[in-house]
């Protein structure tokens, strides 16, 4: 029998539900213990200096890994958070949208509200579309080409994708 | 659930048991039949993307482990991992890296916990049901994402960003997808998703209207991007980032991200069977002998072969290609799809 009595208040404060959803979270980490536990008796351990270096090709590794890197992820989570939040919004908007619908006085009115509210936001990416910032591999604003050497003006055109 | 919870109280020694000991005893009963259900996903469908893989390119597969077309394949490769050595690199955050697989695993397992198998078969009856899967399956992304810093290997970080940014930019597609089916449904919990869908063919959420149909396929290829598998398989390209985010890890650890991996292949083809194909109910009348969680998990599997034939079939596509169809193509069209479905349901009333 698992009893789990330190649950009792949580659970009964969420009608229940979200009480097995911690219930999963705990026997995952049970599992996930067990898993590795099985698994520490039955391996063998013969750890070296050389198999514990970063994997790099079989080369000695070269300086850190924890370096700064390409500025575009950063912008791809900068966008995310703004559309993942418009999709927040939508998912309440979604679920009362035909009972309202229905209701006198409102009518189309709750869709033409969410049709401005998207039309905001899709202004928003035509900007940033508009900008160049959606292409991965970003052209560099007119910049003006030094002209003794148009070879390196070439190469400097474009940034170069990771 | 609350059949579960009467065989338990039925079992002996269990007559003076209280109420919330019975709920919890089946919600840990629910959560080790998914996580069940989780380990054999990985040991069947591996063997199953193998052979179809064979097939695809007109070759067999493997055909001797087991005798009857290596069907023991995948059985012995996850004993064979359990003796692996495990390896965690020096210059490692330890912590981190010890963490990660263990998140990721997390994730996949608590987004099972709102799939709706058959009428009143689901483990936690949650009112935001889709939203809650939404939610919980993020923490695969977290878990990526840490996997790749913490090994400090170059691989293992190149194939972490662009894991993140493949996974977050897909999530948008992939829910807007959705929204016009919760407009019909007008609920996010998945029992009612899958019961709105009763009745034939013609009342499963892919043919309703037009606009559906499109989001259906909006919703799968952002599926075969959030699960990181060709032609999307960006986060590990073999190629060239040698094996992505888990480049470092070995044995038991590295079985949790393949686990995860595998165990997510099916979540999302059962999150399309529930949102868009008519969840449990048979296609036509005659097949309604069959039992409902058999109806579910038969077309999941079907939509996971599908998820195959695509990854054996097109070649992968760029990191510029797949930035440029997220985010100009899929998420434009998504849009169009909330506001057409919308006004088709405005016209009907």
């Amino acid at each position: 029998m698992i009893a789990l009595p330190f649950l009792g208040t949580v659970t009964s404060s969420m009608s229940g539900h979200y009480g097995t959803v911690l219930i999963f979270v705990l026997v995952g980490i049970v599992f996930a213990a067990l898993a590795l536990g099985v698994a520490k008796l039955i391996r063998p351990s013969n750890p070296s200096p050389a198999k514990m270096t970063t994997y790099e090709c079989g080369e000695l590794p070269i300086g850190s890994s924890w370096i700064r890197f390409n500025v575009r992820f950063y912008l791809i989570a900068l966008f995310f958070i703004i559309f993942d939040v418009e999709v927040i919004f939508l998912y309440p908007w979604a679920v009362v949208f035909k009972s309202l619908f229905k209701v006198p006085g409102l009518g189309a009115l709750v869709f033409w509200e969410m049709i401005i509210f998207l039309g905001i936001l899709t202004l928003g990416l035509a900007y940033v579309w508009a900008k160049g910032d959606l292409d991965w591999v970003k052209r560099l604003m007119d910049r003006p080409a030094p002209q003794t050497d148009t070879k390196a003006a070439a190469l400097e055109e474009e940034v170069p994708a990771q | 659930m609350d059949a579960l919870i009467a065989l338990i109280q039925n079992a002996p020694g269990a007559a003076n048991m209280s109420a919330q000991a019975l709920h919890n005893t089946a919600a840990a009963l629910m959560a080790t039949l998914m996580f069940t259900v989780m380990a054999l996903c990985a040991i069947v469908f591996t063997w199953m993307e193998r052979k179809v893989a064979g097939f695809l390119q007109n070759r067999y597969g493997p055909m001797r482990t087991g005798r009857w077309h290596g069907w023991a394949q995948a059985v012995a490769d996850m004993l064979k991992i359990l003796g692996k050595e495990d390896i965690i690199p020096a210059e490692a955050d330890k912590g981190l890296f010890v963490f990660a697989p263990i998140l990721v695993l997390l994730g996949s397992l608590l987004a099972w916990a709102a799939i709706p198998w058959a009428p009143g078969f689901v483990a936690a009856d949650l009112d935001l049901g889709l939203f809650y899967i939404f939610a919980v399956s993020s923490l695969v992304i977290i878990g990526i994402l840490m996997a790749g810093w913490s090994s400090n290997n170059k691989w293992a970080l190149y194939g972490a960003a662009r894991g993140a940014a493949q996974m977050v930019s897909y999530e948008i597609p992939l829910a807007l997808a959705t929204i016009p089916v919760i407009m019909y449904t007008g609920s996010l919990n998945t029992q009612d998703i899958v019961i709105a869908q009763q009745g034939g063919l013609a009342n499963w959420y892919i043919f309703r209207d037009p606009f559906l149909f499109v989001a259906f396929w909006m919703y799968f290829i952002a599926s075969i991007a959030e699960t990181n598998r060709g032609p999307f398989d960006m986060p590990e390209t073999e190629s060239e980032l040698v094996a992505g985010y888990h480049t470092e890890y070995s044995g038991m650890r590295f079985a949790f991200f393949f686990l995860s991996e595998y165990a997510n292949l099916f979540l999302v083809s059962l999150i399309a069977v529930m949102v868009f194909l008519g969840g449990w109910w048979a296609p036509l009348p005659l097949l309604d002998v069959i039992p409902p969680a058999l109806t579910f998990i038969i077309k999941g599997v079907m939509m996971v072969f599908f998820n195959m034939w695509v990854r054996w079939t097109l070649p992968r596509v760029r990191v510029d290609q797949l930035m440029h169809l997220c985010w100009k193509v899929m998420i434009p069209i998504a849009l169009i799809c909330v506001l057409g479905s919308g006004i088709i349901q405005m016209v009907r009333g």
